[in-house]
């Protein structure tokens, strides 16, 4: 293990100062549409009464699942003691902690009031999984860094595995929160499952393996590091198993929803006739964010293809987000079973919901923060190895 | 060396106590205009007003919205009917009760994003 | 006089109101309680909506949006709506009924429970209502409202009524005309059911054994909206 030698990246190459740039005009953008969003109203957005979370809910929410998946690399290393993957340890912490940041910026810059905030921090209802939620957040930066700062410091190497093992459950308990916020919302049929919270976890494998490993691609390529096939071949296997997983739960979600006589309705809705809800479902999540990515993993060994099947993935993922977040409040609420319903309010029929510029770019913004968040920690502090050819870390390993 | 810092210090120290003269104070920023129409007392003495106003607007608030208790006397309402403007029946605008005060304290209120600023009676007039 | 002044007087009231109770109770309930009374849990408001007697009007609603200073900005998706007019048509025989819809006032509601800040809450007398103070507008509470009631205030707000604050980026439901049932006075859609409507919509307490909405609960049927959720609606509905 001491003989991983890590190195902060150069970061004086124009490429770099180039990524920068775009990320910094994207966040820019981002704290703009947020501004506009708080100036005039979310009237301005394709948000309304009915479709009261929108594309930055999707973002956000995709943020925050990806980025308790992405610490999965460095507890595989310390909770499972598998040494491979030790060398990923630090970006894997690493993106936990700026994707994390980016999806939650979103989430508190689409609040009707932002700057009430210190009030989410000051006033708790603890029934609320929202307020749960806070703590959970906050406690998972304070838990990773704690990780990190063991994994860097050699006299506290020695309590790496127990602040992995503490991270890993915190992990697992944080998006058990997150897909609670849907879960236990018993007044909509599309939510209203303890499927949820189960879900959300395979999915956070499945999203923070994928950008974890375009990142890790991207950062060893652009650096001039070795890169070798042992470990993209491990973290390739991986991915598979992670994207099979996620399409059993989805199976069984809409299986057990099947069944259920209540349920008809809303499987027909988003199975056969939502329109881009079920285009997005087949098409996105299904095809592009599972079918595709099982075969390029398993079918060819080309990095091309892991890059294609990690692209796929964030894809379906933004795609399986959306129908569940948008989808599911477009589908009307049962309120008279048995009844067809009409009123000005648009009860009884699906509310239309088309993103607008500022909501976009406001999601965007959040992930090119958490990607600048993660360049700029890669140039200031030793994250990277020097070098992930087998070799080296078949040396490492031994 | 300590000579030149004494002396800095010393030339930072007049040139705040400069500003701290009220005639030049008052020069710069406008002073409140505090034009009361109504009433000869208000609910507390005057010193108590400027000291406290805003707990006691904080304390009625949260007593009215979560017990229901309307005490009258103590009520933003209240407040409002009596230091609106006659003119513009407003506790806002340039020389409105609340606003103008505030400006010159710089000081920010949320209060009226929400509440009518207006006195009963011109709210009520208003289509 | 001091605030502290202020609360010894609002104690004597209280301790006066107890020491009285026991045999003007019942008498004083249906009055308005002093200003300087807190609401009581002893108390619970409600409404009960005969819609055998709601026809294609929306005198109610109407009347709501008009007391409470709801305008519209021609933005139906955004514009804010307290109470609706909903129709409904049996899938399978074509029966079609009309019935007024706002919030229900639950006993349990789950706006209460999802709001991180606390801000949505409900009142010892059963009123649930938005701390507009502490509501950060993340809207968790229209995702949870199984009766889609809550409105999120989209776009900058002018000319309020003084009694009926509401502000951009914060969510906003039916208040059961709090401020009127403060001052002993019924809500705005019940009072306009009466005068120009079918006289369907009463509003009482549905603790009182002698108020008419009372008696009526006890003799007739009524039923609630989604039942099934066991959230004890304080609006109950008859003929649906």
């Amino acid at each position: 293990m001491a003989s991983i030698q890590y190195r902060e990246i150069d970061g004086r190459s124009g490429g770099y100062a180039a990524l920068l740039a775009v990320l910094g005009a994207l966040i820019i953008a981002g704290l703009a549409a947020a501004w506009t969003m708080e100036h005039h109203g979310h009237h301005i957005t394709g948000m309304s009464n009915r479709i009261v979370w929108g594309i930055p809910h999707v973002f956000a929410v995709f943020l925050i699942v990806a980025a308790s998946g992405a610490l999965n690399v460095a507890s595989i290393a310390s909770v499972f003691g598998r040494e491979l993957y030790k060398p990923l340890a630090r970006l894997s912490g690493l993106l936990a902690v700026t994707l994390l940041a980016g999806g939650l910026a979103v989430l508190v810059l689409d609040l009707g009031r932002p700057e009430r905030l210190i009030v989410a921090m000051t006033h708790y209802n603890f029934k609320s999984i929202f307020a749960w939620n806070i703590f959970l957040y906050t406690g998972f930066f304070a838990i990773v860094a704690l990780y990190l700062w063991t994994m860097f410091e050699r006299r506290m190497n020695r309590h790496s595995a127990r602040m992995g093992l503490l991270a890993f459950v915190w992990r697992l308990v944080l998006t058990t929160g997150t897909g609670s916020i849907f879960g236990f919302l018993v007044a909509r049929e599309p939510y209203d499952s303890a499927l949820l919270a189960p879900l959300f976890i395979v999915m956070s494998f499945s999203f923070g393996l994928a950008i974890f490993v375009l990142v890790l691609m991207a950062g060893c390529r652009w650096t001039g590091r070795a890169l070798g096939d042992v470990v993209l071949n491990r973290l390739r296997n991986l991915l598979g198993v992670f994207v099979a997983t996620v399409l059993y739960f989805v199976a069984v979600h809409h299986l057990t929803n099947l069944y259920i006589a209540r349920q008809h309705e809303l499987e027909r809705f988003l199975l056969w006739e939502g329109g881009i809800y079920t285009a997005l479902f087949w098409l996105g999540q299904i095809l592009i964010g599972g079918i595709l990515p099982l075969a390029l993993l398993y079918g060819t060994a080309s990095r091309r293809a892991l890059v294609a099947a990690a692209l796929g993935v964030i894809v379906g993922g933004l795609a399986q987000v959306y129908v569940l977040i948008i989808g599911g409040q477009a589908y009307p609420q049962l309120l008279f079973p048995g009844k067809e319903v009409r009123s000005s309010f648009f009860d009884g029929v699906v509310a239309s919901y088309a993103p607008s510029l500022p909501e976009v770019a406001l999601g965007v913004g959040g992930v090119a923060l958490a990607l600048a968040l993660t360049a700029v920690a890669l140039k200031v502090l030793p994250f990277l190895p020097r070098s992930l050819a087998d070799g080296d870390i078949a040396a490492a390993a031994a | 060396m300590t000579r030149i810092a004494a002396g800095i210090i010393a030339a930072m120290l007049a040139v705040a106590g400069a500003a701290d003269t009220p005639g030049r104070a008052a020069g710069r920023v406008a002073l409140p205009v505090i034009k009361i129409e109504k009433g000869e007392a208000c609910v507390a003495p005057t010193a108590q007003m400027r000291r406290d106003h805003m707990q006691m607007l904080l304390q009625q608030r949260d007593l009215t919205l979560h017990q229901g208790i309307r005490e009258p006397r103590f009520s933003l309402k209240n407040c409002i009917d009596c230091h609106a403007s006659r003119k513009t029946g407003s506790v806002l605008g340039k020389d409105g009760f609340c606003s103008s005060c505030h400006a010159y304290a710089a000081v920010s209120i949320d209060c009226f994003e929400c509440h009518s600023p207006l006195r009963q009676a011109q709210a009520a007039a208003r289509p | 006089m001091n605030p502290d002044r202020r609360q010894v007087l609002a104690w004597g009231a209280a301790a006066t109101a107890a020491a009285l109770a026991p045999g003007l109770r019942l008498v004083e309930l249906a009055q308005a309680r002093s200003p300087q009374e807190a609401a009581s849990k002893l108390q619970r408001w409600g409404l009960l909506i005969d819609i055998t007697k709601c026809g294609e009007c929306d005198a109610c609603v109407t009347a709501c949006h008009e007391e409470n200073g709801i305008t519209s900005n021609a933005r139906p998706a955004t514009d804010a709506q307290w109470i609706r007019k909903v129709s409904l048509r049996d899938t399978r025989t074509g029966y079609a009924q009309t019935l007024p819809l706002m919030c229900q006032h639950c006993e349990h509601p789950p706006c209460v429970d999802v709001c991180p800040t606390g801000a949505s809450f409900k009142r010892a007398d059963g009123i649930v209502l938005v701390d507009k103070h502490t509501c950060i507008g993340c809207r968790y509470c229209v995702m949870a409202c199984p009766y889609a009631a809550r409105s999120f205030v989209h776009e900058t707000v002018s000319g309020q009524k003084a009694d009926v604050p509401r502000g951009k980026g914060t969510v906003e439901a039916c208040t059961l005309c709090v401020h009127r049932v403060d001052r002993g006075a019924t809500p705005a859609c019940v009072e306009a059911c009466g005068r120009d409507g079918g006289g369907a919509m009463a509003f009482g307490d549905l603790n009182d054994a002698s108020s008419a909405i009372h008696r009526r609960l006890k003799s007739e049927p009524s039923s609630q909206i989604r039942a099934d959720l066991a959230l004890n609606t304080g609006v109950r509905y008859q003929g649906l």
